[in-house]
């Protein structure tokens, strides 16, 4: 194995909007996608409910893909069509590819039940992205984790602090090109050899 | 404590030897006070090279000033950052810290707290004590090292979160695992479950005054450890369940071991219902405490027997399946008040229902292999290398780079003891993860603690604070 950077930076492949309009939307998705023309869903095929099997299989997960700035309505909108529960908030770091960040939020119907993903492409350039703590209060620690290891500002979040790193790091390190690198430790001298 | 007097400022007591002349001109204060020391302490003064080639190893603290990452981390500067002074408008109202030391936070959990009297009127969960960079390093593992990784981010059941991982590995390289693999893991994670509930059960009745509670509850947790130990080799951080089944068959006489478990547990949680269902200072300490309703519990993300306590009826094994746990009966108990007693109460029967699914794969284990034959993802056994060329390139490859999963992200959720685990996982068609997120259920109980905990009294936070069972290693990752 090389130490060289991978390339392999996860390719996307563009997903057609009119491919996805034909799909079957999952009984909780229809008003959001009408609601949402911008908003790039990703959604399971419908199983053939097999007759063997007691519960006819549904989808149990989609996705979907907004603009940055639709973010805080979109989920908004979620929340009232029955995603009440949060379940999480991280970013991904893509490096080379652009939009650079991605914040991904996955929330729970738990009744029906279905999961829901969304993901926003988020630019290096102004990595900022609005907050959803207002509509789902769980989020606070989640954005302020995104924050501390990404730097992707999250507007409107009431306590945007680092949350693991201490609170004078410099650096954000889960972005890829930070390295995997060594801490300071309290033995004296130590810190000269680092 | 008072400010380290300084060398040049006249308010030391004379030394008995002269400062050394060679001072150099930009010494750091970090070498005042050590001089200092010497001076004032030793009264001797040793040339400067002696103490170059001596302090290898020495653990004398650096200076404040020097290093402003090693003051926040001793915590001499720490800005209270959340309590606004104006809002102080009582004589007793005061800001106090627990933790991140203290015995009762189950960790290194921190908790600021303003206390108006003994009523705590505002908490601030302040956490990343235990944090590590796990999710970095998963990055810079191979997924077939990646187990090992992740097996120490919640360490009470570690079985949980190798689960989720493998089974996201599994999902992206859309392999299956044969049946006796599958049943090896729940019962693994079954009984995971079990001893993570027994600790609670035994913490919670420490941290409450039951002291014996202590003991009992490590007694039959040893029983089950010592399973883990037969099976796995070790009594945590196991590294057993693997991406492709799991990483040895049972032992020999594997279904006495699980007989001994299924007979002493159950007995030993009847001893643990009759010291305190029913004890009136039991009941006086959790009926009515650290209350969360059900939506608070969905907008929080909390899940788990928290969830369930207050009568959300989410467990992960029921509403998404995973990794053959349909296959087996077991009920959902589900509480209603959402306080400390019906987490007791969920936990209890929980611990009774893993022991059912137990019985039931003890019963049922399928013969046949333990992992999955895909020669790109298990190793050739021993014996083909030195027959077959391919199986000496497959057993090479998986040794040296691991084994390839194509692109993709997925979501794994599976049930731990502390409810919805899931990882994020993002590959790039390499043979390490690209990104691997955890959403740790601890971590989204550490946070909705300010909704519990508001308006308590300090005693009843204790009780609070062990209900929600945090493990710290799953909290800071």
């Amino acid at each position: 194995m090389t130490d060289a950077p991978r390339n392999g930076t996860p390719v996307e492949e563009p997903a057609t909007p009119d491919a996805a309009r034909e799909m079957a939307f999952h009984p909780l998705l229809v008003d959001l996608a009408e609601r949402f023309p911008h908003a790039v869903f990703d959604v399971a095929p419908p199983a053939a409910p097999s007759p063997d099997e007691m519960r006819v299989p549904v989808p149990i997960q989609d996705e979907v893909q907004l603009p940055v700035a639709q973010f805080a309505d979109f989920m908004a909108a979620a929340r009232e069509a029955g995603y009440e529960t949060f379940l999480d908030l991280c970013a991904v770091d893509y490096l080379r590819r652009n939009p650079r960040f991605e914040v991904v939020a996955h929330v729970l119907a738990t009744a029906v039940p279905h999961r829901l993903r969304v993901r926003i492409g988020v630019p290096a350039s102004n990595p900022s992205v609005p907050s959803i703590t207002s509509v789902y209060p769980g989020a606070n620690f989640y954005e302020r984790e995104a924050y501390d290891l990404f730097g992707i500002a999250f507007d409107g979040h009431p306590d945007l602090t680092r949350i693991l790193m201490p609170d004078d790091w410099e650096g954000h390190p889960l972005r890829k090109d930070e390295a995997v690198g060594s801490v300071p430790v309290q033995f004296k001298g130590s810190h000269k050899a680092s | 404590m008072s400010d380290p007097p300084s060398l040049t400022g006249g308010d030391l007591e004379a030394p008995t030897i002269e400062a050394p002349a060679h001072t150099p001109v930009d010494r750091d204060t970090a070498g005042d006070r050590r001089r200092l020391h010497d001076l004032w302490v030793a009264g001797t003064e040793e040339p400067e090279w002696v103490r170059d080639a001596t302090d290898e190893g020495a653990q004398e603290l650096l200076a404040d000033t020097e290093e402003p990452a090693l003051s926040v981390q001793r915590g001499t500067l720490v800005a209270d950052d959340y309590m606004d002074d104006d809002t102080v408008d009582s004589d007793e109202r005061q800001v106090i810290n627990l933790g991140p030391q203290h015995p009762s936070t189950h960790g290194v959990l921190r908790l600021q707290l303003e206390l108006d009297g003994e009523t705590v009127r505002r908490v601030k969960p302040i956490i990343g004590y235990l944090h590590t960079g796990m999710e970095k390093t998963a990055e810079t593992l191979p997924y077939t090292l990646g187990c090992t990784n992740v097996t120490r981010m919640d360490y009470l059941s570690p079985f949980a979160n190798e689960l989720c991982f493998s089974l996201a590995v599994e999902q992206l390289l859309g392999i299956d695992v044969p049946p006796r693999a599958a049943a090896i893991r729940v019962l693994m994670c079954e009984l995971s479950r079990v001893a993570s509930h027994l600790l609670w059960v035994a913490t919670q009745g420490m941290d409450i005054g039951a002291i014996s509670m202590m003991i009992y509850g490590w007694r039959e947790r040893e029983v089950v450890l010592g399973f883990f130990e037969a099976v796995t080799g070790l009594r945590m951080n196991h590294n057993y369940i693997r991406p492709g089944g799991v990483a040895a068959d049972l032992p020999d006489g594997w279904e006495d071991e699980v007989e001994e478990i299924l007979a002493v547990v159950p007995h030993g949680v009847a001893e643990y219902e009759e010291l305190l269902s029913g004890n009136p200072i039991f009941l006086d300490r959790t009926q009515g405490i650290g209350v969360i309703t059900p939506d608070e519990c969905r907008a929080y993300g909390v899940t788990g027997p928290i969830a369930r306590a207050a009568g959300i009826t989410y467990d992960v094994r029921k509403v998404f399946p995973y990794g053959g746990i349909e296959q087996y009966t077991f009920e959902v108990p589900v509480g209603r008040h959402g306080d400390v007693y019906d987490r007791y109460k969920v936990r209890m029967e929980e611990i009774r229902q893993s022991l059912g699914i137990s019985r039931q794969v003890l019963e049922t284990m399928p013969p046949g292999d333990y992992r999955t034959e895909d020669r790109k993802v298990t190793p050739p056994p021993r014996r083909r290398i030195d027959q077959s060329m391919e199986a000496l390139i497959h057993h090479f490859k998986i040794f040296t780079e691991g084994f390839k999963v194509p692109a993709g992200r997925v979501w794994q959720s599976v049930e731990s003891a502390r409810g919805d685990l899931g990882m994020y996982l993002v590959s790039d068609g390499s043979a390490k993860p690209w990104r691997l997120h955890v959403r740790g259920p601890s971590f989204a109980a550490v946070q909705a603690l300010p909704v519990m905990l508001t308006d308590s009294l300090v005693a009843d936070m204790i009780s609070t604070l062990a209900s929600t069972d945090p493990v710290l290693g799953d909290v800071d990752r």
